[in-house]
């Protein structure tokens, strides 16, 4: 497989060379800290979307901030360009490293400095697992509410820059809504904290800014989170329906009805029985759809949102309607949702996964729309998503040693965003640009608004080295993109130079 | 076209400052003229630039232009039985959705709902360079791009000027309740604590000096198993949380600077000589004070939060915590990336931009 490299507007170039910034990082970095051997570096040659590799140049495995600052100190001094990474998760090619950059890992980082029940937050370094926020919280009452279905292996830095999402945003929100304060260290070494342990922070809202920002504005070297307090009771209903637009509008109706539960989940057909094969959840394998509603809060207020959902559900014409009569039996329903993504890894050799939003009403048109193009180009499609929030994220099937077929699952990808645009939507509600969608912004944003987000950019990191060739295009890209958009009335496949 | 969008002669006016050199006062309703530094530049009034654009009940989201007046949205909203879960404070009928944006404030169900910048989802602005840009949508999850538009909050004007914004609303609780306990200052903030940590439906939860007052809001069981739960008197006043919001309060009836801190809710009391009222379960403090402004921005910072002198006679000195270093070097860059020439709002936040 060739490697993916950046486009060539966005390709940074230095002329340091290897040895002398490994001996400049030995000053501060223990040996076992600096990867350069290239049978060590193929491990971090790809993140989550593995469908796009490159070999890094290095890797440097910090284990401290102030190591941390001296390896962005060295690669600013010479113009490297630095890529950070989390647990390498991420679906957008967001960590894809660069064959002439240093890919920072921010795993060592994994402590958990302090949990603070009384103000209900927790101080964490950035490469703590999201769950392990949770778990530790657990004897204090408390928890983090953002679950992505990663959540036992992606780490909370990455969390921030992807401002990811899970389950339970639906009433609780992103990682956005869920930090209070950041640490950060800029391009040119320096150490900022940002926000406060108050519920808002100084000056601008940076913290607005650097969550969701795909490790190009600065590295998170610490983050404080809010903790909830565990609720009392929780509840989860799921509901069978015999056709997949009908649960889209069943999801319409239970938010149009003023219910907002902690969770509402669609998986279809494909997606039910690859993990009934996986987990044994105990779906109903001969629906065409479920939805899984969860419900949680003080026990009165739990009783009365069940009633309440139930009679929506039953109301749009749910096939099948049960709930939880255990704690076992709630985790497991749960299990199989968050083991749909390898439970369709087990199906198909490769998966493309796709992450549109879209306003609610058109769940269903869009649902339809993509079944009509998984016709057209052969290729089937597993759904399984965040329901309540307008988040799609059709698993397109594909074989990557088929000549085309990667291809083929590109374009049918990019037509389904086409389509998220055409109603209203966003190209990534969760995941990310990254790589991946990195040509689509070209769609969803004016040259001005994209002129403006290079300009903010600047003002953290003025030579552009954190994270080159990611999330936002330059305008260079863009008019190639469209050139050939207009030329071959298609769009064109993402990462050109691959091809 | 709607001859309320004035998008164009907006965009017009914005040019003209440009060309000229001449910086502007970017004025919603006047509510808030009274927050941040004092305004200079010529006055452009946006509360011409009216009405609700988009408003879809079962998606809830509205979007609507910034000079469309609070209680306006507020009534159709209210005629959906939803609401602006962040409550964001009036200060006077004039008040409008740019406005409460820009200044970024909201009431007590803040903890429990969120705040105007977490219900943001979308903006459409003028740049410093006479642009009008998009950002965010609609939708509730969007990572494309940076998040330019809950960047705009609280940004005081200072980055763009506001045309239309997208936020999230919530359907209004069946009932809404309350409780009150007469505490000292120390207990209160231990009781505030540990109703926190419960589950309980909570959205408001505030300390007036002598009173405790939980407010509680969801379905009607939930709300009076709550009540029962959690026991204490009824409350006298059934006005006083919208008193609090919008400072009616005689707390608020001073000839002393008004001071709002964000703190981390649990913290003590603050060593700070004054008057205090706590909202926001411990997390915000209002305090009434004469010591100098230098005193209270260090309190506030020891204690990992932030000051903001609220309403004071003399505006000249700093208003908002004081920033050094990086940050405040990161914070002047961001201006100058929006704003490249300084023509709004300048010096509303801070002294240097
Ligand atoms: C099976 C599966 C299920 C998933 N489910 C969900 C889901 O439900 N919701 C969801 O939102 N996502 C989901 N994801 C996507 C992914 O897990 C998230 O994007 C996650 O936040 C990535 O975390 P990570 O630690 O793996 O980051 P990485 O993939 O290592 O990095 C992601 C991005 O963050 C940057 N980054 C990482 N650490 C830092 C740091 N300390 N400072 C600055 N930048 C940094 C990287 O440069 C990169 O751009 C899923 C992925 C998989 C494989």
């Amino acid at each position: 497989m060739t490697s993916t490299q950046p486009h060539h507007s966005e390709r940074i170039h230095h002329q340091v060379a290897l040895h002398v910034l490994v001996n400049e990082l030995k000053t501060c970095l223990p040996d076992s800290a600096i990867i350069a051997e290239p049978e060590a570096l193929r491990p971090y040659e790809c993140d989550g979307l593995s469908a796009y590799r490159c070999l890094p140049w290095l890797v440097v495995l910090p284990a401290t901030v102030a190591q941390v600052q001296h390896c962005v100190r060295c690669c600013y001094r010479h113009g490297v360009p630095i890529v950070a990474r989390g647990a390498g998760t991420g679906l957008a090619g967001g960590a894809l490293p660069l064959d002439n950059g240093v890919l920072l890992s921010l795993v060592r980082l994994n402590r958990i400095l302090d949990i603070d029940s009384a103000n209900r937050l927790a101080r964490v370094e950035p490469g703590v697992r999201n769950l392990a926020i949770s778990q530790a919280a657990a004897s204090h009452g408390l928890y983090y509410a953002p679950d992505p279905s990663s959540q036992i292996a992606c780490t909370i830095g990455g969390n921030v820059a992807e401002n990811s999402g899970g389950v339970h945003c639906l009433k609780y929100g992103l990682t956005t809504h869920n930090i209070l304060q950041l640490d950060i260290i800029t391009m040119d070494g320096e150490l900022v904290t940002i926000g406060s342990h108050g519920l808002d922070g100084p000056g601008l809202d940076l913290l607005a800014l650097m969550t969701g920002s795909e490790g190009m504005l600065g590295i998170v070297v610490a983050v404080t989170v809010k903790l909830l307090p565990l609720p009392e009771q929780v509840q989860v209903v799921l509901a069978a329906f015999d056709d997949v637009e009908q649960a889209g509008l069943a999801v319409a109706e239970i938010i149009a009805a003023g219910l907002i539960p902690a969770g509402l989940e669609m998986m279809d057909k494909a997606t039910i029985k690859a993990a009934e094969d996986f987990i044994h959840a105990g779906y109903p394998e001969d629906a065409e759809a479920i939805l899984l509603c969860e419900l949680d809060g003080s026990a009165a207020q739990v009783d009365e949102e069940l009633e309440l959902a139930v009679a929506l559900l039953a109301g749009s014409g749910a096939s099948h309607i049960s709930i939880a009569k255990s704690e076992q039996e709630r985790k497991r329903l749960w299990a199989g949702r968050k083991a749909a993504f390898p439970a369709i890894g087990r199906l198909s050799p490769d998966y493309y996964c796709m992450d549109g939003t879209i306003p609610r009403r058109f769940l269903a048109t869009v649902l339809k729309g993509i079944a009509e193009l998984s016709e057209h180009y052969g290729l089937a499609v597993a759904n399984v998503f965040h329901a309540g929030d307008g988040n799609l994220h059709p698993l397109i099937l594909y074989n990557a040693d088929l000549p085309g077929d990667l291809q083929k699952a590109e374009q049918f990808g990019g037509d389904i965003l086409k389509l998220s645009i055409a109603v209203g939507g966003t190209i990534s509600g969760e995941h990310g640009v990254g790589i991946e969608k990195i040509n689509h912004m070209c769609m969803q944003f004016s040259t001005q608004e994209l002129t403006q987000f290079h300009a903010i950019k600047r003002a953290f990191d003025g030579r552009g080295l954190l994270n080159p060739g990611k999330a936002i295009p330059t305008l260079s890209r863009c008019a190639e993109f469209g050139a050939m958009h207009v030329h071959h009335g298609q769009l064109p496949h993402p990462g050109i130079d691959r091809f | 076209m709607d001859s309320r969008d004035q998008t164009l002669f907006l965009q017009e006016a914005v040019q003209a400052a440009l060309d000229s050199g001449t910086p502007l006062n970017l004025v919603g309703g006047g509510s808030k003229a009274f927050y941040g530094r004092p305004a200079v530049g010529a006055p452009l009034s946006l509360n011409q630039h009216q009405g609700i654009i988009n408003y879809h009940p079962s998606e809830l989201v509205m979007t609507a232009r910034a000079g469309t007046k609070l209680a306006d949205i507020e009534q159709t909203l209210a005629e959906h039985r939803q609401m602006l879960a962040f409550e964001p404070p009036h200060f006077a009928d004039t008040a409008t959705l740019g406005g409460a944006i820009a200044c970024g404030l909201s009431g007590p169900r803040r903890p429990f709902t969120g705040s105007a910048r977490d219900v943001v989802l979308g903006c459409k602005i003028i740049n410093g360079k006479a642009e009008v840009l998009s950002f965010g949508g609609e939708v509730m999850k969007n990572v494309a791009g940076y998040d330019v538009s809950r960047l705009m909050v609280g940004a005081m004007g200072c980055l763009g000027l506001l045309l239309d914004i997208s936020i999230k609303v919530l359907p209004k609780p069946d009932l809404t309740a309350g409780t009150c306990f007469e505490l000292t200052a120390s207990a209160a903030l231990r009781a505030m604590t540990t109703l926190s940590r419960q589950s309980l439906p909570l959205s408001g939860l505030s300390y007036d000096g002598r009173l405790l007052y939980a407010r509680f809001s969801g379905y009607e069981s939930a709300v009076r198993a709550a009540l029962q739960k959690v026991g204490g008197d009824t409350p006298g006043s059934a006005d006083f949380w919208q008193d609090l919001n919008e400072q009616r309060h005689a707390f608020f009836q001073t000839d002393s600077t008004l001071w709002r801190l964000a703190v981390p809710p649990a913290t003590p009391e603050l060593a700070v000589p004054g008057e205090w009222l706590f909202d926001w379960g411990g997390g915000l403090r209002w305090l009434t004070s004469n010591a100098p402004a230098l005193k209270i921005f260090a309190a506030a910072g020891l204690a990992r939060g932030h000051a903001v002198q609220f309403r004071a006679q003399d505006r000249t000195g700093d208003c908002f915590q004081p920033l050094t270093g990086k940050l405040q070097q990161l914070n002047r860059s961001v201006k100058q990336a929006f704003d490249p020439d300084g023509i709004f709002n300048p010096n509303r936040m801070y002294q240097d931009w």
